[in-house]
């Protein structure tokens, strides 16, 4: 049966330099002395730990448990020793370090307790769901989103196609078609779990043309698990297929909106190593602690497939690869076209390292001429797989104009490339997109933390407020008592000095000492009275008269 | 000509009363231009544009009493964002941009005297009379006025160390090529 494709506008035939690590099997990294388990290998909250330093792991155990819904458990990769739980090197474009637990591994491989599902169709989706979640699986192509909240379609959505990306379509990363050539039967396993937990009406598998052996060994698998639900479709081979929307455009001519999800037309789109990795989780017990790495470049003397312990320090891994030989310039995790370089080589893979290019110069992905203006040629448009206009955000982003440049949809950017390899002016476009959109997101975040700060600012304000006129309200109150108190206390003196002098003028009466001199006076007494009257009248006018 | 000007007369009444009737209506209590300044500021509430918040600075800057330069926290990116709102010219900042930092008590000498506690104009620190105080992290804008009112001077401004979240992609730099 053919499938009918789609396509997407732009994207570019790049050289593949994938037959440089095809050529022999994936084989089996050693255990390294000390394993490295960064906290965050994922997008959304880092994990807590759950060992403390000097506790004996044993291989598989969950060392460190989700935070919150968007999260995932890290686990102990082999058995051994907890030695550190610190800041290391973790691999990210920046450089930093992050919080992470160390494992002095002692050999010996011991697993802990392994608790496979028998029958995974005995299991309803939810608890499914939680399996996947404790074996700590998350997006294997390279974003590392928690794989089991991407099998939670929600409860109104209906999921119509599964979209297994087998795609690849970077340059020199070849760890998905070897896993698809070598265990294709764990694949279409794990597809079937996923199938179950999305209740999904029909799965589809998309691998670019460039990998026949993955195509037949995926179409032996299904043949001999007697699979008729999965349809491996062959897709034409170009940049940037392997990206999410874009190989579903392929596959099902359905647009995922602007910074939608791929729900939103119905879809869900899981990588071929996430799908291996669950049904190992479920069928096997067995958490994510390795995966699959490309060691490739031509900084390494035998490049190749790797199934490395999720902690192993890189350095390790490319001097198993012999490496790095004196012509790598730069170590890139990733690819060329999306990766970044590791500044770090003592950090350790991770749950999403899927390639480790030891670069020489020529590999590293970068222009080789100088930087030059741009000529508005809108080469860059015509390669954009989104349709985007990144001339226009070059400029805007350049002049720092975010406003102009979200206009312009900066955060539908993909990131893949595709604009700066065919810019004829060298320039670094996508390096101009990454720093517009982290200078973005700081300004959000500082935008949210002023609008806390002020929102507490103005309730302290108003408490202030509050508590003065509370106190001011106390004040009076108190004023007012005190003088009603006041008041009513002058009213009773007063009565009291009233009854008291009421008492003694009746006493004084009925004791008859009443003073009556002035009553019935004699006639010399009546006269000394009148002369003394008008000697003083004569002193007052006197007194005047002289006044005046 | 008289239906002219009768039709323009009885327009200009109709809008008249329309624009009227709107103006009370659809009334605006405070100043949109004020709350549009106070968005642009970074919030620290730390006087040092010599006002008495955020806000104050924002009314006097809406007012055109204040420069639009005097906010060494927003650095330039306010001067520019708020020159682009009034109209103003840019000019180079007033002050020096630090980089953020937070207030760090040290616990040992802390006497708890709640001065701190008065001074922060968030409320970033926690702790009572005679208690070990501590500065809520996440909380505190870094605007240093709990540092003065100290009397045992246990209060640092440490900056906030850059983590993988708060990374930025730097602006790319071109090198210039020498020519011989």
């Amino acid at each position: 049966m053919t499938h009918r494709l789609w396509s997407f506008p732009g994207g570019l035939h790049l050289p593949g330099h994938k037959a440089l690590s095809t050529g022999t099997p994936i084989r089996a990294a050693a255990i390294p002395r000390f394993l490295i388990l960064p906290l965050q290998q994922h997008i959304g909250a880092p994990a807590k730990p759950l060992v403390a330093v000097g506790d004996t792991v044993d291989k598989g155990q969950m060392i460190a448990a989700a935070e919150g819904y968007v999260s995932a458990p890290v686990h102990a990769s082999s058995s051994g020793r907890v030695v550190a739980i610190e800041e290391r090197p973790i691999p990210h474009p920046s450089g930093l370090s992050g919080p992470s637990i160390v494992i002095e591994t002692d050999g010996k491989e011991r697993w802990g307790k392994r608790k496979p599902v028998a029958d995974y169709r005995s299991l309803d989706p939810s608890a499914l769901r939680n399996v996947i979640r404790d074996a700590g699986i998350v997006g294997l192509g390279g974003a590392g989103f928690p794989a089991y909240v991407k099998l939670n379609p929600g409860s109104h959505t209906a999921v119509e196609t599964l979209v297994l990306n087998g795609a690849e379509c970077e340059p020199y990363i070849t760890c998905d078609d070897m896993l698809m050539r070598e265990r294709a039967d764990e694949i279409v396993a794990g597809a079937r779990i996923m199938r179950h937990a999305l209740q999904a009406r029909r799965c589809v598998l998309g691998v670019e043309d460039n990998k026949p052996e993955a195509i037949a060994a995926l179409g032996e698998a299904l043949e001999r698990l007697s699979e008729r639900e999965i349809e491996v479709v062959p897709v034409p081979t170009r940049y940037p297929t392997g990206g999410e929307k874009q190989l579903i455009k392929v596959l099902t001519g359905r647009e995922v909106p602007a910074q939608g999800l791929p729900i939103a037309v119905g879809v869900v789109c899981h990588n071929v190593a996430t799908a291996a990795s669950v049904h190992r989780a479920v069928e096997r017990g067995e958490p994510l602690i390795s995966r699959i790495v490309t060691v490739t470049g031509g900084g390494v003397a035998a490049p190749g497939n790797r199934e490395v312990l999720i902690g192993t320090p890189m350095a390790e891994l490319l001097q198993e690869s012999g490496g790095p030989t004196p012509a790598m310039s730069k170590l890139i995790m990733g690819g060329p076209m999306m990766g970044f370089t590791v500044r770090e080589p003592g950090a350790p893979v991770i749950k999403t390292t899927n390639c480790l290019l030891a670069a020489t110069a020529a590999e590293t992905g970068e222009r080789p001429g100088p930087v030059l203006p741009c000529i508005r040629c809108g080469e860059c448009a015509k390669a954009c797989p989104v349709s985007l206009l990144p001339q226009q955000l070059y400029w805007h982003a350049r002049a720092k104009d975010f406003d102009k440049a979200q206009d312009h949809k900066l955060f539908d950017c993909i990131e893949c490339g595709c604009c700066a390899y065919v810019c004829p002016s060298n320039l670094p476009l996508v390096q101009y997109f990454r720093f517009a959109k982290t200078e973005i997101w700081t300004q959000e975040r500082e935008k949210k933390k002023a609008d806390i700060a002020r929102e507490r600012h103005e309730f302290r304000q108003a408490r202030i407020e509050r508590e003065k006129a509370e106190r001011a309200a106390r004040m009076q109150k108190k004023q007012a008592e005190a003088a009603a108190k006041e008041g009513s206390g002058t009213d009773d003196k007063k009565a009291a000095i009233k009854a008291a002098m009421e008492r003694a003028k009746a006493k004084r009466a009925q004791a008859g000492t009443e003073p009556r001199n002035t009553e019935n006076l004699t006639e010399a007494q009546q006269r000394q009275i009148a002369e003394a009257e008008a000697r003083r009248a004569r002193a007052k006018a006197e007194n005047s008269t002289e006044e005046n | 000509m008289l239906t002219a000007i009768l039709a323009i007369t009885a327009l200009a009444a109709v809008f008249g009363l329309l624009l009227g009737f709107a103006a009370v209506r659809f009334k605006v209590e405070s100043d949109p231009v004020v709350d549009k300044v106070d968005a642009m500021l970074p919030q620290t509430q730390c006087g040092q544009c010599g006002f008495a918040g955020c806000r104050p600075y924002a009314e006097a800057i809406a007012a055109g009493e204040a420069d639009i330069n005097l906010c060494p926290p927003g650095g330039e990116t306010v001067v520019l964002a708020l020159a682009d709102l009034l109209g103003r010219d840019p000019k180079p900042l007033e002050g020096e941009a630090k980089p953020k930092m937070v207030a760090l008590i040290d616990e040992n000498t802390c006497i708890g005297c709640t001065l701190c506690i008065q001074a922060c104009p968030v409320d970033a620190i926690l702790g009572a009379a005679k208690q070990m105080h501590t500065v809520i992290e996440s909380e505190c804008t870094g605007c240093e006025l709990c540092v003065a009112p100290c009397p045992v001077d246990c209060i640092e401004m440490v900056p906030i160390d850059e983590s993988v979240g708060t990374w930025k992609w730097p602006y790319p730099v071109i090198p210039v090529e020498q020519k011989p």
